[in-house]
């Protein structure tokens, strides 16, 4: 059993669990924080200057160097293991399946992705959106020069430092995401998936966002949880369900925050404070945004601040090529919402409040920044936009429009990028910047009071989870402390992992069990000797009684019976137990059989049947019968001594 | 041998109140708590006396899973939850528990409230009631207990129809509650997977029909529609609010855009809004089609159609009017039909199945006077119309399912005795397995003969699966042999040596030891290899050996020779062998006896 580990980044994971016959990929995630050593995608060209460095793909900006080309995004390692080797994908959020269109097309890959029905719809969206935003603005240019290692060297941070760099590719078309998604088969929470009959997967609410799973992937006596990105917290998705965690051999552990140290609610306070002293002082408001997840919760909460902030006549703008279908999705999934979201359905009223903000025109939302939004548009204002690393979609035309003004402010709420990172190429700005990362995934707390109750054997997480961030060494509690220790792995670490399996399951089928016969060896202990024929199909065993032997062919000319050797069908039993000396004599008498002498040993008795000439040993853990030239009663000896054992 | 049996309070031989009991594996099950449209008395809900005479049904069920929200399924829920009392989990899907007590509630109002009943459950009985539900998910696989699990499937009747697969150690049984095999125009087809129950529990409604294609239906239906509206005559729909409705509203509604129609379509009861809201809501229980564009156009939003007044009734002109109830009878869709009936322009369509006792039954056999409350009889003049619409599988749907799922047993309910009949005969023919119809109140026992599943150890299974070579091979069975452990309630089967080791037994060993004389002039050790050459020959396949120390091994027999002390040509054999090889011991034995054969070199 190995776990071959292809992407470094803690939240956004690939792992490969080989398990039995199996080969399972653990969710598909895309690290796009190599984005942010890209320029940004401008709809309106620029401020940015040229860089006059030894290749023209690279380019200066506010005293950093940027790559100017199509962004790129840092793959799974797709050299460790043969990925047309895999069998099924486990997704278990719409955030860690960006990179499927990678993985499933032009690998050769065949096998089947499991994902439940709101990770699908919305991880869809998603990459529509990507791949639009990056198609808005095509760029012909692919800069590879830069990536040889020599040149590489001599750039300026943080271009030098970033790792993996060939491995960077420019994204997928929207036809390789169809073509992804076409192989995903849907399933439900706690639904159980047979694979090749070997193994069983089932996957759990996570809590963390619509439809979000960990996963069970066990045989009959083996169990490994994959845990990623989960949530304890009470947002908008169903709860997760921590029980059917029990009990694992291993538990691969994944996805927890990114933001150990801040509170989400307090974030939201500050969320909602920032963007409410901005409106006030006729400013506005740039939040930017993934289009599924935390937003929905930002508008709830919004939605219960304007009246009492008296924003009732701000516009919120939400704007995405996707952003219809986001909103209109996550009013259909009442089957993975939290309980007080569905009970609303029964009603029925959408389950999301951001229903009634569209009905009253308080939100509005577009496919772009142009069109109707532009002859709409009302300022002061609040805008929802992507892409959060502030280097394709829309906003980085509001980056344009309102970055020089100190009126204005950006709210970050997504804790996929670093802010400063993400602000780069617009510095210097005058607009405010506000950080308040919102992240409700587990912390540290919460995960290990979470493996004080699930008791796994063994856990299995990135090395990063190991020892405290870089930037606060000496916070002891922002690392996972177990007993034992976990098992860390890196991007491309192959992790042996520690099961002992000792037991299969096979299937006696009823004709073979009406034939057994138990006998009591202890109380409450019964044994049977089982001889039967073996079957194994899809994995699957099966045991059955053994076939008559076939009748003798008549033989034709001699007779040559003796001279056939035994068929042995099933063998002998092994003994155990005892012979007592005096309960044995009784029924060698009853047998006929009385002129027995019996003579001591130092481990047990002599009997010498003199009328037969027959010795028979009798010890504690053996007996010997020494009898020459009488078959008969030899066998009738062997009956009488196997009277007095067990056979197993 | 352990037993399933199932018993159909309702739904045996009869459509109406379904009700089935089933026992599996120790745990009892109720499927769908109906009512009956025909009745007025007691006969309108199960007979739960059957279960317990006195007391509450808790103690006797382990849980209760309704498979639609029609009042045929669901209707004697709260009398049996809460009037006759139980406490544990009622499960069913989410758009059933959010649809069925609004549609309870509606019943209870027509019963009470206007048929003036008394001794009925009350709104706070329904709110009880549903406080009992667990929503389930398609294909999730709900554990009710240690034991029991239960999974949903999709089952295309209505929103939110459900087939359920029940589950105890190895045996199971599926009900479908209603299900349609062929998607229509808001809702897919029913689907399960080859999970080979015991028993399958299937309605059978239409077990005589083979329908034609829909297509040819519908446009049957719009065509009547069409005629009645032209020559100016009113059409009346009646319909159960959910289901066939929305259907129908579907079809209509496109129509009347492509034909450019201005005739009223109308909708009654207050229902329709709510009504369309929950398909809005639930919209991934409908079809592909409509899940796949409900962003750009959600097809429950209706131009044409709007609501029903009761004075509209009597405007002149043509219109079109869905009414509650489908069966006529009780309700809007009665008042409506009286005050039509005695026009011959005027039509009615019936788009589903009518129980026995109502009118719609009654008009659809042909009868054209109809007894009315208070000795009044109604002459029918209007034109009476039935168009099957009504989503339930047809014979080749249900025949399809069974190809589907591969039960061993076929139970059928929820149909009339003789058409069953028909169905029983074709199935038992086309798929040798038996098919059972159980009236009312009667038992269908099916054993079972489930295989024991059992824990080998990795040790001796490898070890087995190494001897067959690496690809089984059909002609030549691998054989296994162990010791099984039956200990508290687990089963381990492991190889004899471990079996002794985990018990903490000693072994005992028993040998054999026997002389057998033999003439042979030749040196001893001479003899021992013309013994060796000799057993060479005859024990073809066994191990055997010659040994430096002047002993022939037979797999672990052992053979010595000595010289008689009188007799240099008698030579005495030694032969000692365990229990274990007392067939092959035996064998040497008398084989040795006879003497070794002169040819020996």
């Amino acid at each position: 059993m190995k776990l071959y580990c292809l992407s470094g980044h803690p939240t956004l994971p690939c792992n490969v669990l080989k398990f039995k016959s199996t080969t399972i990929m653990l969710d598909c995630g895309l690290d796009t924080t190599s984005v942010l050593n890209f320029l940004p995608l401008p709809l309106v060209h620029s401020r940015i200057v040229l860089y006059l460095f030894i290749y023209c793909e690279l380019k200066e900006c506010a005293g950093r160097v940027f790559v100017d080309s199509q962004p790129e995004f840092c793959l799974p390692e797709r050299e460790l293991l043969d990925l047309s080797t895999i069998d099924v994908i486990l997704i278990s959020n719409y955030h860690c399946m960006m990179a499927l269109p990678y993985i499933t097309e032009h690998t050769g890959f065949t096998g089947t992705v499991y994902a439940t029905e709101p990770t699908l719809q919305i991880g869809r969206l998603l990459m529509e959106e990507l791949v639009n935003f990056m198609e808005r603005v095509p760029k012909a240019q692919s800069a590879t020069c830069w990536k040889n290692k020599e040149i590489q060297r001599m750039l300026p941070g943080p271009l030098k430092d970033a790792v993996e760099v060939w491995t960077w590719k420019r994204c997928y078309s929207m036809q390789e995401v169809n073509s992804a998604l076409s192989k995903v088969q849907l399933v439900g929470y706690s639904q159980k998936v047979e694979l090749f009959g070997a193994v069983q997967i089932s996957p759990l609410s996570s809590g963390y966002s619509l439809g979000s799973s960990n996963w069970i992937i066990q045989s009959h006596h083996e169990k490994v949880s994959y845990v990623s990105g989960s949530s304890l917290l009470t947002t908008h998705p169903q709860p997760m369900d921590q029980s059917s965690l029990k009990n694992s051999d291993v538990l691969i552990l994944t996805g927890l925050t990114q933001m150990p140290t801040a509170n989400p609610d307090g974030m939201l306070g500050e969320f909602c404070s920032n963007l409410a002293m901005t409106i006030r002082a006729g400013g506005n408001v740039l939040v930017p945004c993934y289009s599924s997840g935390v937003i929905y919760d930002l508008l709830e909460c919004l939605y219960q601040f304007i009246e009492s902030a008296n924003l009732g006549t701000t516009p919120f703008y939400f704007i995405s090529p996707v952003a219809n279908s986001s909103l209109e999705f996550s009013q259909i999934f009442a089957e993975w919402l939290c309980h007080n979201k569905q009970t609303k359905v029964y009603l029925p009223e959408p389950p999301f409040p951001h229903a009634e903000l569209i009905q009253t025109n308080k939100l509005k939302h577009y496919p772009s920044i142009h069109g109707d939004f532009s002859s709409e548009f009302r300022q002061p204002c609040v805008v929802f936009t992507g892409h959060p690393s502030l280097r394709f979609g829309d906003v980085v035309h509001f980056m344009e429009l309102w970055g020089k003004s100190s009126l204005n402010t950006i709210i970050f709420t997504e804790p996929d990028f670093s802010y400063l990172d993400a602000l780069a190429p617009y510095q210097p700005l005058a607009m405010k910047c506000v950080y308040c990362p919102i992240d409700t995934r587990l912390n540290f707390h919460q995960v290990s009071k979470l493996l004080k109750e699930v008791q796994p054997l063994h856990v299995v997480c990135p090395e990063q989870y190991t020892q405290p961030p870089l930037s606060q060494s000496h916070r002891s509690d922002l690392m996972l402390e177990l007993q034992p220790p976990p098992m860390p792995y890196r991007r491309c670490s192959v992790l042996n992992l520690p099961f002992r399996r000792r037991y299969e399951r096979v299937y006696i089928l009823p004709e073979l069990a009406n034939s057994l016969v138990p006998s009591e060896i202890k109380p409450g202990t019964s044994v049977a000797t089982v001889s039967a024929v073996l079957h194994s199909k899809d994995n699957k065993h099966t045991l059955q009684v053994l076939p008559k032997p076939p009748p003798a062919p008549p033989t034709k000319k001699r007779k040559r019976v003796i001279e056939e050797p035994p068929v042995v069908l099933a063998p002998k039993p092994l003994l155990s137990g005892a012979v007592p000396l005096e309960a044995f004599l009784a029924t060698l008498q009853k047998h006929g059989i009385s002129e027995v002498k019996v003579e001591e040993t130092a481990d047990g008795h002599i009997l010498h049947l003199q009328a037969e000439d027959t010795l028979i040993q009798l010890e504690e853990d053996g007996t010997h019968i020494v009898c020459d030239n009488n078959e008969p009663l030899r066998t009738t000896l062997r009956d009488l001594v196997l009277r007095f054992l067990q056979k197993l | 041998m352990p037993e399933i049996k199932v018993t159909p309070l309702g739904a045996g031989q009869d459509v109406g109140r379904s009700c089935i009991l089933v026992s599996i594996g120790g745990k009892n099950i109720m499927l769908d708590c109906g009512m009956h449209m025909g009745y007025n008395d007691d006969r309108r809900f199960p007979d739960f006396s059957y279960i317990t005479q006195n007391g509450r049904l808790t103690e006797f069920l382990d849980c209760v899973i309704i498979s639609h929200f029609h009042l045929d399924h669901c209707g004697a829920l709260p009398y049996m939850s809460e009037m006759v009392g139980y406490d544990g989990p009622i499960y069913m899907t989410h758009p059933t528990k959010a649809i069925c007590p609004i549609l309870l509630e509606d019943f209870r109002k027509i019963t009470v409230d206007k048929k003036g009943e008394t001794n009925f459950f009350t709104s706070q009985m329904i709110k009880d009631c549903m406080k009992k539900v667990i929503p389930l998910n398609l294909h999730q696989t709900v554990q009710v207990d240690d034991e029991l699990e239960i999974k949903a499937y999709y089952a295309g009747h209505v929103l939110g129809a459900a087939m359920v697969h029940i589950k105890v150690g190895s045996e199971s049984v599926v009900y479908t509650g209603d299900y349609n095999m062929t998607p229509d125009r808001h809702l897919g087809a029913a689907w399960i997977d080859k999970c080979r129950p015991d028993i399958l529990i299937s309605e059978s409604t239409y077990a005589t029909t083979i329908r034609d294609s829909k297509r040819c239906r519908e446009r049957d239906f719009l065509k009547k529609v069409h005629e009645s509206i032209e020559r100016g005559g009113k059409v009346l729909i009646p319909v159960f609010a959910l289901g066939r409705a929305q259907e129908l509203c579907i079809l209509l509604e496109t129509f009347w855009e492509r034909m450019n129609l201005k005739a009223p379509i109308y909708f009654s009861t207050g229902l329709t809004e709510k009504a369309n809201h929950y398909y809005k809501l639930f919209i991934t229980w409908t079809n592909q089609k409509i899940r796949k564009t409900f962003v750009q156009r959600n097809m429950f939003e209706f131009k044409h159609i709007k609501a029903f007044d009761r004075s509209y009734a009597d405007n002149p002109g043509p219109m079109v009017v869905f009414a509650t109830p489908g069966m006529l009878h009780a309700g809007q869709s009665l008042q409506i039909f009286k005050k039509w009936a005695g026009n011959e322009k005027n039509m009615v369509i019936m788009p589903g199945y009518c129980v026995q006792g109502t009118i719609g039954h009654k008009i659809l056999n042909g009868q054209r006077k109809l007894e009315m409350e208070g000795r009044a009889t109604l002459d029918v003049k209007l034109q009476v119309e039935y168009m099957s619409f009504s989503a339930h599988a047809d014979a080749k749907g249900i025949m399809q399912l069974i190809r589907m799922a591969e039960p061993r047993n076929m139970l059928l309910v929820h149909g009339e005795a003789v058409k069953m009949e028909f169905l029983k005969g074709k199935i038992e023919q086309e798929f040798s397995i038996n098919c059972y119809m159980p009236a009312n109140g009667e038992t269908t026992t099916v054993t079972t003969n489930p295989s024991v599943p059992v824990d080998i150890s990795l040790n001796l299974l490898k070890r087995e699966m190494a001897l067959g070579g690496p690809l089984p091979d059909p002609k030549k069975p691998r054989t296994m042999h162990g010791t099984l452990i039956m200990k508290e309630n687990s089963l381990k089967l492991v190889s004899s040596e471990q079996a002794l080791k985990e018990l903490g037994l000693n072994e005992h060993q028993l040998r054999f030891t026997c002389r057998v004389q033999l003439q042979d002039p030749h040196s001893d050790p001479d003899t021992l290899h013309r013994i060796y050459t000799h057993l060479k020959s005859v024990l073809k396949g066994y191990t055997i050996q010659h040994l430096p120390d002047g002993t022939v091994m037979v797999e672990s027999i052992v053979i010595k020779v000595s010289s008689s002390a009188e007799d240099p040509n008698t030579k005495v054999l030694l032969l000692s062998w365990s229990y274990q090889d007392e067939d092959l011991g035996s064998f040497l034995s008398n084989l040795l006896k006879k003497g070794l054969p002169s040819g020996l070199c």
